[in-house]
């Protein structure tokens, strides 16, 4: 009698857990993935985005001495940073700062580019030449391009002994150009940022060659017969065929440059520091001046929010048009 | 198999999970930045490396120890702290030393690891924190220092330093740090070749220095070196040409919010400050103070407000001699007054052997361990009863003014003022040493009084 109903159970619950197993390892097999994902997820939630949300937190706190205070301060902090002078000059800067550099970087990286890409002898030569100031800390470039553009010493010395006697005073001088009073500040071009912006755009356009010198590897040379044979210039052929189809890796160039040069912080550190009147501040340097020299703990929260806010702006819509592509 | 196979890998990361989990926890519930301590300060890991070699002996022996924090990483102060460790040492062979000094940014680095470290419950024996308003409306406030009254009290130190500078590290009668060194802030150094050449003579007043300054620059000389890459520098100026129009009284009135930051002497003193900015070399916002310093070495400006740290630069670095290469004055108007600098050691009220950490404040407030430290340091003692005959030429004169002197806190280094405070005068300046806008700057400062709470 048990032998046979053991049996006959055992017979349902072999159907059962046919049925079961079937189901469930469908289930693992979405299961274990997840599973896998969840450490590095959990870590990248508290690591990450808990201490945003952390700064965050900070930045709405009244913390501004050494005595933690975490009383709700509402927007003061904020309301603060867009009414001081140096924060206002540091906007200014950033938005100069960041034009300069793409700009500058990716005319001198796509030129480069073509120019090593018409297979000239050595090319390997020329290739690694171009992007090893990349293998550079921006420290290093930093102090290396103080010495340089120093209006005493340095590049100025050559220029007078040609005969310059109106040298440049780079990351020394405070003029802005063109002056126009908006808020606190003078807003225009400082003069000095493009010192900062030359040592940025020497240490990155090896970077933007490479990406440049990809992309154009990735073109068919089909493409370029066939233009060629339609009669096309070579202007043309650049211009009509090349140009258009290195579109993706220039929207690409752009973020990643963008990125770099709205955080920039060693570079502007070691070279200028804030300089005379904030002409070369940065956010990123003067977060860091006031949470670790003022210990204003909740203004340098409030910074570092601005500033991932100011990267957001660009990295959103490029994370949006990424995913949407990648659906469809 | 297939299926024990992924039992076995979610158990795995059930387990992994949990792990993660706790970890974050305990990560949480100390303080975010404690993973920026050093290492060796933790006890899990100092334990075993300590008893580990020390297991011969008897057990007890290893667990004295004493971790000393400071930002003497640089060549003469280093030198000094070694040598201080060294005789403590002698004194105490049974208690183990960690010298945990964090190198970088003027102590800016170490500032933000001590931050960390007294949040998150993990305090050095003893630290090193600038007299003053550092002390007081930083850590003192934050009530993480124990008062040392008892020490002083049994060391008999209460008259071995100057009044002046025991109030400088007390709040509401109580003493909180014990001062190792001084340098001095308001001190302009000279070229003495330029001055003897030219037949001038070193300014005390304003009235003065702006005569020099205008003999000079007719001769084609730049009257006076700056070097404001870091803003402090003109800051450190500024409070001096502050201390000459107000006198020590009135300038330290301007901490306390006795004196409001638009009085008229402080609108003279900017006044003062634009036209002594006229005389300084052009490119002074590519320089920091050692290029400045070096301008006056080379015969290429003539002065140089700094503090005496720089004699060290001069001495040691170029190779000068005191009173022969390069003269020194107190900086115009204040003359018989004393700007501090001083580097005190104070002890967290968390630290677990206040004890052991109290032996080494006392081997560094004795008469030795004073003058063990400051002529490698090239500063002065803060005792007034150390050897005077072991410092040079411009410390024994330095040592003797400091007796006379009234002692004045410095703004720029963080002694007479909250840092917050400071922050936001280095801006100010900054923006006035090219914009030159007298009431503008005023009004700063004052915003800048009151914000940080410096009121009556």
């Amino acid at each position: 009698m048990n032998s046979l109903r053991s049996t006959e159970q055992s017979n349902k619950t072999g159907v059962i857990s046919a049925v079961t197993v079937h189901s469930s390892r469908r289930k693992s097999d979405k299961l274990v993935p997840l599973l896998m994902l969840l450490p590095s997820v959990a870590a990248i939630a508290i690591f990450v985005y808990g201490f945003i949300a952390w700064t965050g937190y900070v930045s709405l706190s009244e913390w501004n001495t050494l005595v933690t205070d975490f009383s709700f301060a509402g927007l003061d902090n904020y309301k603060f940073l867009f009414q001081d002078f140096r924060f206002q000059s540091d906007l200014r800067n950033t938005l100069m700062f960041t034009v300069l550099f793409i700009l500058g970087a990716m005319v001198i990286g796509l030129f480069l580019a073509v120019m090593v890409d018409r297979k000239v002898r050595g090319e390997a030569f020329f290739r690694n030449i171009f992007i090893f100031p990349m293998a550079l800390s921006f420290v290093v470039t930093g102090v290396v391009w103080q010495w340089i553009l120093n209006p005493t010493t340095g590049i100025n010395l050559i220029l007078k002994s040609i005969g310059v006697n109106n040298v440049p005073n780079w990351f020394v001088s405070t003029d802005i150009v063109p002056k126009i009073h908006v808020g606190q500040i003078e807003f225009g071009l400082p003069v000095a940022i493009i010192s900062v912006a030359l040592a940025a755009i020497w240490q990155m356009s090896g970077f933007a060659m490479a990406m440049y010198l990809a992309g154009l590897r990735g073109i068919p040379d089909d493409l370029r017969e066939a233009a060629r044979v339609d009669g096309a210039s070579e202007r043309q052929v650049l211009q009509k065929v090349i140009l258009p189809q290195l579109r993706p890796i220039t929207m690409s160039l752009i973020i990643i440059l963008a990125h770099i040069s709205l955080k920039i912080f060693d570079l502007v550190y070691a070279m200028t520091g804030p300089g005379a009147m904030f002409v070369t501040d940065v956010p990123g340097v003067y977060m860091f001046e006031t949470t670790f020299r003022g210990n204003h703990y909740a203004q340098g929260a409030g910074i570092a929010i601005i500033m991932l806010l100011l990267v957001s702006l660009l990295i959103v819509p490029y994370l949006v048009s990424n995913m949407r592509k990648g659906e469809g | 198999m297939k299926r024990k196979f992924s039992v076995i890998l979610s158990a795995i990361f059930l387990l992994s999970m949990v792990l993660t989990a706790c970890g974050g926890n305990s990560n949480s519930d100390a303080s975010p930045s404690q993973s920026s301590s050093p290492p060796a300060s933790t006890p899990a890991e100092t334990t075993p490396a300590s008893t580990e070699p020390a297991s011969p002996e008897p057990a007890e022996q290893g667990d004295k120890k004493v971790e000393i924090f400071s930002w003497w990483t640089g060549a003469g102060e280093e030198a000094g702290l070694l040598a201080l460790i060294d005789l403590f040492k002698q004194k105490q062979p049974d208690i183990e030393v960690i010298n945990a000094a964090v190198a970088g940014g003027a102590g800016t680095n170490a500032k933000a690891v001590l931050a960390s470290r007294m949040q998150g419950g993990d305090p050095p024996s003893a630290f090193q924190v600038h007299g003053g308003a550092e002390l007081n409306t930083g850590w003192v406030a934050a009530d993480k220092v124990s008062p040392l009254n008892d020490l002083y009290d049994q060391e008999g130190w209460k008259d071995k330093f100057p009044k002046d500078l025991i109030d400088m590290v007390s709040k509401d009668g109580n003493i909180y740090s014990v001062p190792v060194n001084i340098h001095r802030g308001n001190v302009i150094f000279y070229n003495k070749k330029i001055f003897d050449d030219n037949g001038l003579k070193a300014p005390t007043t304003f009235e003065e220095f702006f005569k020099v300054a205008d003999a000079l620059q007719a001769k084609g000389i730049t009257p006076l070196a700056l070097g404001d890459k870091e803003p402090w520098t003109a800051t450190m100026l500024f409070e001096n040409v502050l201390l000459g129009e107000l006198g020590a009284e009135d300038y330290k009135k301007l901490w306390t919010g006795e004196i409001a930051f638009d009085d008229a002497r402080v609108v003279k003193s900017l006044e003062t400050f634009k036209k002594m900015l006229t005389y300084v070399n052009k490119d002074h916002a590519a320089r920091n103070w050692q290029d400045a310093a070096q301008l006056v070495a080379k015969g290429e400006a003539a002065m140089n407000n700094m503090g005496d740290w720089a004699k060290g630069y001069f001495t040691t670095d170029l190779k000068l001699t005191a009173d022969k290469d390069f003269g020194w004055v107190a900086s115009p108007g204040s003359t018989g007054t004393f700007m501090v600098v001083t580097d005190t050691f104070a002890l967290p009220k968390e630290s677990k052997d206040q004890a052991t950490a109290k032996e080494f404040l006392k081997v560094l407030g004795s008469v030795e361990g004073q003058d063990v430290f400051n002529p490698l340091k090239g500063s002065i003692p803060a005792r007034v009863d150390a050897d005077a005959s072991k410092y040079d030429v411009y410390g024994k004169a330095t040592i003797e003014d400091f007796k006379k002197s009234k002692l004045t806190p410095s703004m720029a280094h963080g002694s007479a003022a909250p840092e917050g405070f400071t922050t936001q005068a280095n801006q100010a300046i900054n923006i006035f040493v090219t914009q030159g806008n007298v009431e503008q700057t005023a009004k700063a400062l004052k915003q800048a009084q009151e914000s940080n709470g410096m009121k009556k």
